[in-house]
């Protein structure tokens, strides 16, 4: 019944867009796919695909993984109390409160990844020092020449992703919980839930889909970094490599990295979306 | 009533995704007329007051504004205002501006606009309201806006489609008469959809009972309730009782098993027909002098009178009675001539039955299923 | 309760502690009389104005001003005009497809999209035989597209929540499709509009990654000089420009917080005043 005289015309106004997104988005990709698959005479090869999986490569690219997960939970444990505390706070400290977990977002993260560098070299000469107070017998590890404790290592790299993509796990998580009917919290608490009872029982499912976007927004951008591993690990991952690669215009090779890194985050989103699908049906 | 016909639908179709809405609908509407299109949802009643605003094009026929073609003529042009079911104000302007904004659109001199918006709201009852903002009023008071904007175009027709139904039932009153006062002050036709037949029957000059996208009988409300023409106009308005029953002869009509006189001629010997015969007709008196004796088999207080459910031959009826009668009572029925109301067989026949299974609850029910359409 | 209360204090302040200690740390350094960035030998703001003097700063600032300005306000048209036009779209399937499609920036990794750019680019520029493919164009072009989606997804919602009516009544009214969009439709959704506009502009201002894939040698945005410079060896005359957008940044985003509890503040006054106004209304009738 609520059929208006609409003409084609106004459905015209999106033409613009979808030229501008075939162009702009789905091209690109193509030639991402199309470089992948060819040499620089653009005749085609495998070669570059099936370099990938060497050990070299391959171990590189467990090794992102492996970091990025480790970061993503971290920031996962971190981050969905901080979400909860937010929304249990008045409206007006909740406002307050989210402008100071975005506010690191828009300061330069190169600029705020480098000054971390900086407090973690502080941290670890502070370690080395409180060290080498104790008795040499109590100390693990040599002290001289000066052990890279915190910095330089994959820890550094993990603190490195916690510290500038936990905003991204916070506001997602706390943006459900915030629209949380809280009578649905009172309810469970007449039916005789008790705090913990309330979280698990109640909140917790329904955050879910906060959840899961916090964890694409921490892991996506973590495993693909190319500058955080460089500047607090002083270690490669498969972000560094693909720049590398494009750095010295070895445009297929970025190109195959770049593919196969894709292919297995989409993959990995499908599945997590089924699972979020799943829970979905669950509760119903 | 004048032949100054302002609107002619003629053979007016629409399907809406290979569902048929209207039937081929003819229908003309006079100068000055307040007329109502009344039926249960899904009828075609919005879309025929959205094919008039130009909000819907016909699949077929025609639309005459003032003699004119107008099939082609798009929304913005037809000197038609339309009041929404929810009002539709813009919720970024006040009350001032709302009821300004068609004159401001047609670049009427500041001035005038000024002069013409007093106007209007003393109309509609809102003087001083000017700089309110629309999300402040209550349901009734946005719906003077609404009016207010529709009426300040001096249109030659307003179409009101549902207007009312979501005020409360005090507050719809008040606005019926309203509405009333409005169309005589202002003198321009109204043509008003609604489901509520007793907002059709208090307010119209004319009403147009329509069903399943057709038409069923157009004519005043005395008409309409009086003389309905098949029994889905019976059952629509009002409450009736509709039997099956024969005319052995004109002025004679066969029901439950007598004969009854009345008013009706112009049937075929012995054809078969429906009777209506209305709650409020039968008197209730001694099983002695009864024309039909029956069963009392429920009485529910109405404040000034009794709703009784009576049992006659396993037909339930329905009467309205000012006297107390007891559940289980047996008693006699007395039906006047003028009483009893004969129509030919339709397509309804037969799809309304008597009253075994009524209750209140069952039509409060029925009311929320519209009020989410 | 007051433990739990306690407790969650302790634990929102040591989340926070970490978020701002690098933070402090480059203010702090932003005022050292010294040349390093981890050693403080006193107060001084020798830092600002060297960044003042700076030639290359300001011009990087004046960059990705105009690199900014104008990336949102494409992306806040053509998204805009898009919202509109795909809401109108009868079939969800097509909607569907074509809001993914947009959505493919915000998802893909950074690194993926700006690559994705730079072999765009470069084949364009080959068949084309450009000199120079990469400048403020192929910038403007890359943030205009990862901005896109952030724009629509603040629109699309307010269309779906305007009342279908209202255009209708506009018409109702006398004004054509145009005049109805102008006069009804967009103030409607001019809120997800100014919002979305916001957010493109500071995704622009703040965008390293893309920016890096599709620079032009003439063209350097500060996320760009900033890169370049800590590869070097950071002075802290970065810290003080850092500190100076953080301020910016921060000011900015009080006041519009301000402004915007102000408004509501300002309604629900409003609102209070008039129901007071209807009740003593309500109190002299029925005196009378």
């Amino acid at each position: 019944m609520n059929k208006t005289a609409k003409g084609p015309l106004s459905r015209l106004l999106a033409a613009p867009h979808i030229l501008w997104s075939v162009l702009f988005i789905l091209i690109p990709l193509a030639f991402v796919a199309f470089y992948a698959f060819t040499d620089n005479d653009l005749h085609f090869t495998l070669t570059h695909i099936s370099e990938f999986f060497t050990p070299k490569y391959l171990g590189v690219f467990l090794r992102s993984v492996k970091l990025a997960a480790i970061a993503t939970v971290i920031c996962l444990v971190i981050g969905y109390p901080a979400a909860y505390f937010i929304s249990r706070t008045s409206p007006n400290a909740q406002k307050v409160l989210v402008v100071l977990i975005m506010l690191p977002m828009w300061t330069n993260f190169i600029i705020r990844t480098y000054a971390l560098s900086e407090v973690l070299e502080v941290i670890n000469n502070a370690i080395v020092y409180l060290l080498s107070l104790l008795p040499e017998s109590l100390v693990p590890i040599a002290l001289d020449p000066k052990p890279d404790i915190v910095i330089y290592n994959e820890t550094a790299v993990v603190v490195g992703m916690v510290y500038d993509f936990l905003p991204y796990m916070i506001l997602p998580i706390y943006s459900v919980m915030s629209k949380l009917d809280y009578r649905l919290v009172e309810a469970a608490q007449d039916l005789g839930c008790n705090g913990f009872g309330v979280l698990r029982k109640v909140v917790l499912p329904l955050s879910i889909p906060g959840v899961l976007s916090g964890i694409t927004m921490v892991f996506v951008p973590s495993i693909s970094t190319f500058y955080i591993s460089n500047q607090l690990g002083g270690i490669f991952l498969i972000g560094d490599i693909i720049d590398y690669y494009y750095y010295n215009n070895n445009h297929h090779f970025a190109a195959a990295l770049s593919f196969v890194l894709m292919l297995i985050l989409l993959a990995g989103l499908i599945l997590m979306n089924r699972f979020g699908d799943d829970e979905k049906e669950g509760k119903r | 009533m004048n032949d100054n016909v302002l609107v002619r639908l003629k053979g007016v179709s629409k399907a809406f995704d290979g569902e048929p809405v209207l039937r081929s609908i003819d229908l003309d509407i006079h100068d000055k007329e307040f007329v109502t299109l009344l039926g249960p949802s899904g009828c075609g009643k919005t879309t025929t007051l959205r094919i008039i605003g130009g909000f819907v094009s016909p699949d077929s026929g025609d639309v005459e504004f003032s003699g004119q073609r107008i099939n082609d003529v798009p929304a913005y042009k037809r000197h038609v205002n339309t009041v929404f079911q929810r009002y539709a104000l813009f919720p970024h302007l006040n009350v001032y501006e709302n009821i300004a904004f068609g004159l401001k659109v047609q670049k009427v001199k500041k001035d005038e606009i000024d002069r013409r918006v007093k106007e209007m709201l003393e109309l509609v009852n809102l003087k001083g309201f000017e700089k309110r903002h629309v999300g402040n009023l209550s349901g009734g008071q946005q719906q003077r806006v609404a009016i207010a904007r529709a009426l300040i175009n001096r249109p030659k027709l307003l179409l009101l489609d549902e207007p009312l139904g979501a005020l409360d039932l005090k507050l719809r009153k008040d606005m019926q008469k309203e509405l009333k006062r409005i169309q005589r002050e202002t003198g321009i036709t109204f043509i008003y959809v609604t489901h509520d037949q007793e907002e059709a029957l208090s307010m119209s000059d004319t009403v147009v009972v329509m069903a399943d996208g057709a038409i069923q009988q157009i004519g005043s409300p005395t008409d309409i309730y009086n003389e309905p023409i098949n029994a889905f106009v019976a059952d629509f308005i009002g409450e009736s009782n509709i039997l099956d029953g024969t005319m052995p002869c004109d002025f004679k009509a066969k029901v439950a098993g007598h004969v009854f006189d009345c008013l009706d001629s112009g049937f075929a010997p012995g054809e078969k027909v429906d009777v209506v015969i209305r709650p409020e007709d039968v008197d209730v008196v001694d099983v002695k002098n009864g024309m039909l004796i029956g069963t009392v088999s429920g009485v529910t207080f109405k404040g000034d009178y009794y709703e009784i459910i009576v049992d006659v031959q396993g037909f339930k009826w329905m009467l309205e009675t000012s006297d107390f009668v007891a559940e289980g009572q047996t008693i006699g029925l007395h039906i006047q001539p003028d009483a009893i109301h004969v129509m030919k067989k339709s397509e309804y026949s037969g799809k309304f039955g008597d009253y075994s299974t009524f209750s209140d609850e069952m039509d409060h029910l029925s009311d929320v299923v519209e009020e989410e359409e | 309760m007051k433990k739990n209360n306690f407790l969650a204090n302790f634990y929102m302040f040591m989340v926070f502690f970490f978020l701002f200690a690098p933070i402090v740390v480059m203010i702090l350094f932003s005022f050292n009389a010294g040349k390093s960035t981890s050693v403080f030998e006193g107060f001084s703001l020798t830092w600002y104005a060297e960044m003042i003097s700076n030639e290359a700063i300001l011009e990087a600032v004046r960059n990705t001003l105009l690199l900014a300005v104008t990336s949102s306000v494409i992306s806040t048209v053509l998204g805009t005009v898009a919202a509109y036009g795909i809401n109108k779209m009868r079939s969800p399937g097509v909607r569907a497809t074509l809001m993914t499609i947009t959505q493919i920036p915000m998802i893909n990794p950074e690194i993926i999209t700006g690559f994705s750019f730079t072999l765009l680019f470069v084949f364009t520029g080959t068949i084309l035989h450009f000199s120079e493919t990469f400048s403020f164009w192929t910038m403007l072009i890359a943030h205009v597209t990862f901005s896109l989606p952030y724009v629509m997804l603040q629109i699309m919602p307010k269309l779906k929540q305007m009342d279908k009516s209202l255009p209708e009544a506009a018409m109702d009214l006398g004004c054509n499709p145009v005049q109805s969009f102008f006069k009804v439709e967009l103030p409607e959704i001019m809120p997800g509009i100014v919002t979305g506009l916001i957010m493109a502009f500071t995704l622009s201002l703040d965008d390293f990654v893309i920016s890096y894939f599709t620079k032009g040698s003439g063209f350097t945005t500060l996320p760009i000089l900033i890169y370049g410079e800590v590869r070097k060896s950071v002075k802290p005359d970065i810290y003080a420009l850092a500190t100076v957008i953080f301020v910016t940044v921060l000011v900015f985003l009080v006041l519009f917080n301000m402004l915007s509890t102000d408004e509501d503040a300002k309604a629900k006054r409003q609102q209070q005043r008039e129901k007071a106004r209807a009740r003593r209304k309500h109190a002299k009738e029925a005196h009378k």
